[in-house]
């Protein structure tokens, strides 16, 4: 039975504004930790000072042009330098932790620019800064600094890149890029998104031509039998949106 | 055109003028001394339509056998086998007909200096349909070259009769910087004119079924059964329609009703080349009654048996009319046959004044266009593609094509740029670069593998992606399961209308009202929704045509001028003159603006009769400044005629209050920061991009079967389109896509005029309630997608039903 639509000053003016305050609440736990849910697609570990990005793509634009000979404005490390910079800036980590496909290919390095190079030093200077493997930079870390580990655990969490469908609970994982998408009255709006079911949870894509995977997609599937909640990158707050109100691509 | 120069054949429909255009090349070639020996090209035909090439060919052929003439005709379409094209290079045809795709291809060939070097003559057909796009661009850039490589060539187009011929004259010759050649080829740069005087003026008339018609909705129900009388007293109808799902309507009605079973046949773009063959082919044969049919048809093989039009529908335009008047009886001297179906009350003004257009003989053919940048960005890499190029000698050449003669040399440094290393302010790809600067100066292709990238991405049409909708059937026993084999396919839709689409959503398709079911894999399944259910969804791309300025100003004058109400349909006198009692009716140039409170809201309606496209960007704009004046706009909707907004607040009030606040809501300021605002997010910004990025080369093209296959790997260019307008907002794509969305689909050109018109001659009528005027636009609610929600509210109500459920 579909439930009637309200219309649009209902319900954005009178249960936006009421449900403003629910959901700007702490956020979520996950394996006995607290999280939340940065708006800029990090993840805040208030308790250990600590910040997570996943699926940078660092240098995707130049792969595309070393590659296929395809331009692609080559601004896509800088935007996303600059992205991780102001949460840097506002939250002022003790340790960031970047979960893999931290650069789209193994020579993404090499052809980083020398001002988005220093952007990096300055970004890890006076903190840990990890480099989780990923799948494809599986061996990274010549000249970017920082320290690399396969899987790093924190607290109950367990951070690595690929999510395993066996994995005990605390799993964060990312490499899926889950992006919801919300259907209505003619419109779809479709953003990145956390995906989490209260035992592991996937990250958002950070990257600036990082792609997206529907969550709806066959791959989440097994990794969340029982459901999940996808809390979506709006443009002003993250919105918890449940599976049945996701629509498929 | 016999002494070898340039011309331009203006001509009525009917008039034998692509026979005529091929004369001086059967002329000289049938004059030649046998030779033993290949000869060459001679002549080159272009054609905006492939089916069209071929027809030609065959017409051609005929004559040439019969007069037993050794003369070789030949077709180069995207269906020439690769053998035959490659032996058409080694040994060319005498007369080789194409598209302007394929001839950009083939002057980027290796071997285009020799193939093209005996050319005499070039005949561009239908030149008046193919410049008033990017791809008459591109062929105004093939052209360019081909009279580089066969300097005396001559260039006959062959046009419609045109509001501005000296454009195509302009079009047809090289253009040179002052001053003007002194003789020969096209002195004063513009090729000779040839006007062959129209036949028999036409036989026009609206149809008048004495129903009282509608205040929107564009369907024409009412006028089937009349129509279908009329086919029956016919040999052969063409019924025009002005959008496919108008097609698809027309087709379903008639055929509801086609009692003595006439053959009728439907023909338009969602249909699968095939099948629309398949029907051309029967009307050919004479096996057509009727054949109900979009702009598809616009143009094309010249049917003999056409006895009478029909066109349903708002006629957009003076010159678009004409066109499809044309299709009917080609011949000279018997008037062409022809009935305006309006649809509504104000398509019956639409419609008298096209009639009284076509009576003075007015065209409102477009305006010459600028050549795009992105175009000229695919040419030139076809040009590297070719041979290695001078920089200074390729401008000269490209600056000779009218489109691009005003092209300044920093303009065209900046499309070279583009093309080596993307034009970035950032040097990233200098060691990838496309093509390189030698050490002798001239430019060349980096390797083989960008010249076969060229070859794949060639051309100017940028198709969206579709998906199939396929008729499922519904599981009783299990509410909401479907069955998703079976069912036919319907048709195509869009993939971006598919996108928006949620299970339950109905939408009119294929003439029915379908259930959106979901998708599978590539395919959307549909059920049918019950008899009585209104579509909830607006249809797919509407009317892609928006009214043209000059026939909408005609409009504005018959509303002003009530002594010319007589010549109007007595029901849309009083529609007026109830509108006049009630509100009333704004002068020729003015802009009336209403106020009024419905259920419980308020309203602000305004007619500037400037089109669709232009009215939903000034409803756009006017959301966002009513937002900011805190008059909380809810959304708005726009028809051709004006817009409708509604608001929380009373905007009549603040205007009656404030005596500036109209004038500073509708001042042109609009276009400076809001429109960029907007822009910035615009979704249409974004697929306009889009197309400039596939012209250009920056993304490749989707072929058909690679459509899907995952989102995740290729690269979606909103995002490229997000962080270029951060990082290079003057950037060679951006411009391009600006200056399309001047024209295109965000018409901001046309809105510019309207807001200067208007100004201090805005007419504020405060109502109780909705006018006759108002009901018009009103209509639009919730048949058009309402704008002026952000993706959060959305978001945001997605969020609150879910809730609400958990709570329930």
């Amino acid at each position: 039975m579909k439930r009637p639509v309200p219309n649009t000053e209902d319900a954005v003016l009178a249960l936006g504004q009421r449900l403003e305050k629910t959901t700007r609440s702490p956020g979520l736990t996950l394996a006995g930790e607290t999280l939340a849910l940065d708006l800029c697609g990090g993840l805040w570990l208030a308790a250990h000072r600590t910040l997570i990005v996943s699926d940078l793509h660092l240098e995707k634009g130049s792969a595309y042009a070393a590659r296929s000979g395809q331009f692609l404005p080559p601004y896509d490390t800088r935007e996303t330098l600059a992205c991780l910079h102001e949460v840097v800036v506002r939250l002022e980590p003790a340790r960031v932790v970047a979960l893999g496909d931290s650069f789209h290919d193994a020579r993404g390095p090499e052809r980083m620019e020398p001002g988005d190079r220093a952007m990096v030093a300055a970004l890890q200077e006076g903190r840990d800064w990890v480099w989780i493997a990923g799948n494809h930079d599986h061996a990274v870390s010549e000249g970017v600094g920082g320290r690399y580990a396969e899987t790093l655990s924190l607290g109950g969490l367990t951070l690595r890149h690929e999510p395993t469908a066996d994995a005990p609970e605390g799993e964060v994982a990312g490499h899926l890029h889950p992006c919801g998408k919300v259907a209505m009255r003619g419109r779809a709006v479709r953003r990145r998104c956390f995906v989490t079911d209260g035992r592991r949870l996937i990250m958002p894509a950070f990257g600036a031509y990082a792609g997206g995977l529907n969550v709806r997609n066959a791959a989440f599937e097994p990794l969340f039998p029982a459901g999940f909640t996808a809390h979506l990158l709006g443009d002003g707050r993250v919105f918890a949106i449940g599976k049945a109100m996701l629509s498929k691509d | 055109m016999r002494a070898g120069r340039s011309a331009l054949l203006v001509a009525p429909t009917g008039a034998g003028k692509t026979l005529a255009g091929f004369l001086p090349s059967l002329t000289a070639l049938a004059g030649r001394p046998p030779s033993p020996k290949a000869r060459g090209l001679h002549t080159l035909y272009i054609s905006p339509l492939k089916a069209l090439a071929v027809d030609i060919a065959r017409n051609l052929e005929a004559p040439i056998a019969e007069m037993g003439l050794d003369i070789r005709v030949e077709t180069r379409t995207g269906d020439t086998p690769s053998h035959k094209r490659t032996r058409q290079i080694t040994r060319p045809p005498d007369i080789l007909l194409t598209t302007p795709e394929q001839l950009a291809l083939l002057i980027a060939h290796r071997e285009a200096a020799d193939f093209f070097a005996t050319l005499s003559c070039v005949v561009l057909d239908e030149l008046h349909a193919l410049v008033t796009s990017k791809r008459g661009d591109l062929l105004s850039l093939a052209l360019a070259r081909l009279h580089r490589l066969s300097p005396g060539l001559a260039a006959i187009g062959l046009s419609a009769t045109v509001r501005e011929p000296d454009a195509l004259r302009r079009y047809l010759v090289p253009q040179r910087p002052d001053p003007p050649a002194p003789e020969g080829n096209g002195s004063s740069g513009m090729a000779e004119l040839v006007v062959v005087k129209g036949g028999a003026a036409p036989d026009l008339h609206m149809l008048d079924t004495g129903l009282t018609l509608p205040l929107a909705g564009h369907t024409a129900w009412q006028a089937m059964p009349a129509i279908y009388d009329l086919i029956g007293r016919h040999r052969t109808v063409l019924v025009f329609v002005n959008t496919r799902l108008q097609a698809e309507y027309t087709f379903q009605e008639l055929w509801r009703i086609n009692e003595a079973n006439h053959p009728i046949a439907l023909h338009h773009g969602s249909l699968d080349a095939t099948q629309r063959r398949r029907v051309e082919a029967a009307m050919a044969a004479g096996q057509l009654r009727a054949i109900v049919c979009t702009a598809t048809l616009d143009l094309g093989i010249d049917w003999g048996d056409v006895d009478l039009v029909v066109n349903i529908g708002a006629p957009k335009g003076a010159s678009r009319i004409m066109q499809r008047i044309g299709r009917a009886n080609h011949r000279m001297d018997e008037p062409s046959k022809a009935y305006l179906v309006p649809a509504n009350r104000f398509e019956m003004l639409e419609c008298q004044a096209a009639l009284d257009a076509v009576e003075a003989a007015a065209q409102d053919t477009p305006d010459a266009r600028l050549g795009a940048p992105d175009v000229l960005a695919q040419h030139v890499l076809g040009m590297a593609c070719a041979d290695a190029f001078d920089a200074n000698r390729l401008y000269e050449e490209i600056t000779s094509a009218a489109p691009y003669a005003t092209l300044s040399w920093e303009d065209f440094e900046a499309v070279v740029d583009y093309v080596a290393t993307g034009g970035y302010a950032l040097r990233a790809y200098e060691r990838f670069a496309k093509i390189l600067r030698g050490p002798d100066g001239l430019w060349r292709v980096r390797d083989a593998r960008i010249a076969q990238q060229y070859r794949m991405n060639v051309g100017t049409i940028v198709e969206s992606a579709k998906v199939k909708v396929r008729l499922a059937r519904g599981v009783r026993a299990k509410p909401g399961a479907i069955l998703p084999k079976g069912g036919r396919v319907l048709g195509e839709i869009e993939e971006d209308f598919a996108d928006t689409l949620t299970p339950g959503d109905t939408f009119l398709f294929a003439g029915e009202v379908l259930r959106f079911e979901g998708l599978s894999e590539d395919e959307a399944l549909a059920t049918r929704a019950g008899p009585g259910t209104d579509p909830a969804i607006p249809s797919y791309a509407g009317a892609k045509f928006p009214i043209s300025t000059f026939l909408a100003a005609r409009v504005r004058a018959l509303i002003a001028d009530p002594f010319a109400w007589d010549r109007l349909p007595k029901q849309v006198s009083d529609y007026l003159l109830q509108q006049r009692s009630r509100s009333l009716l704004p002068g020729e140039r003015d802009l009336l603006v209403e106020t009024f409170p419905r259920a419980g809201r308020h309203y602000l309606t305004a007619f500037p009769f400037e089109g669709r496209l232009a009215h939903q960007t000034l409803g756009m704009l006017l959301t966002r400044r009513l937002e900011r004046a805190r008059m909380r706009p809810l959304g708005f909707a726009a028809n051709d005629y004006g817009i409708a907004i509604f608001l929380n607040r009373d905007v009549g009030e603040r205007i009656g209050r404030e005596p500036d606040f109209l004038e500073s809501l509708f001042a042109e300021d609009m276009l400076g920061d809001d429109l960029e605002a907007w822009l910035d997010e615009s979704a249409m910004m974004k697929r306009t991009f889009r197309q400039c990025a596939v012209i250009a080369g920056l993304i490749e093209r989707r072929y058909p079967g690679q459509a899907k296959t995952g989102r995740q790997v290729t690269i979606s260019t909103d995002l490229v389109y997000d962080v270029l307008r951060k990082h290079q907002p003057d950037h060679l794509l951006l411009r391009a896509a600006r200056q399309d969305a001047a024209t295109g689909l965000l018409d901001v050109k046309r809105l510019g005029m309207m807001l200067r018109r208007i100004q201090g001659r805005i007419i504020h009528k405060a109502l109780d309630r909705v006018s006759p005027l108002s009901v018009s636009v009103m209509l639009e609610i919730g048949r058009e997608r309402v704008y002026g929600e952000g993706a959060d509210e959305i978001l945001a109500e997605a969020e609150a039903q879910m809730l609400e459920e958990a709570l329930a």
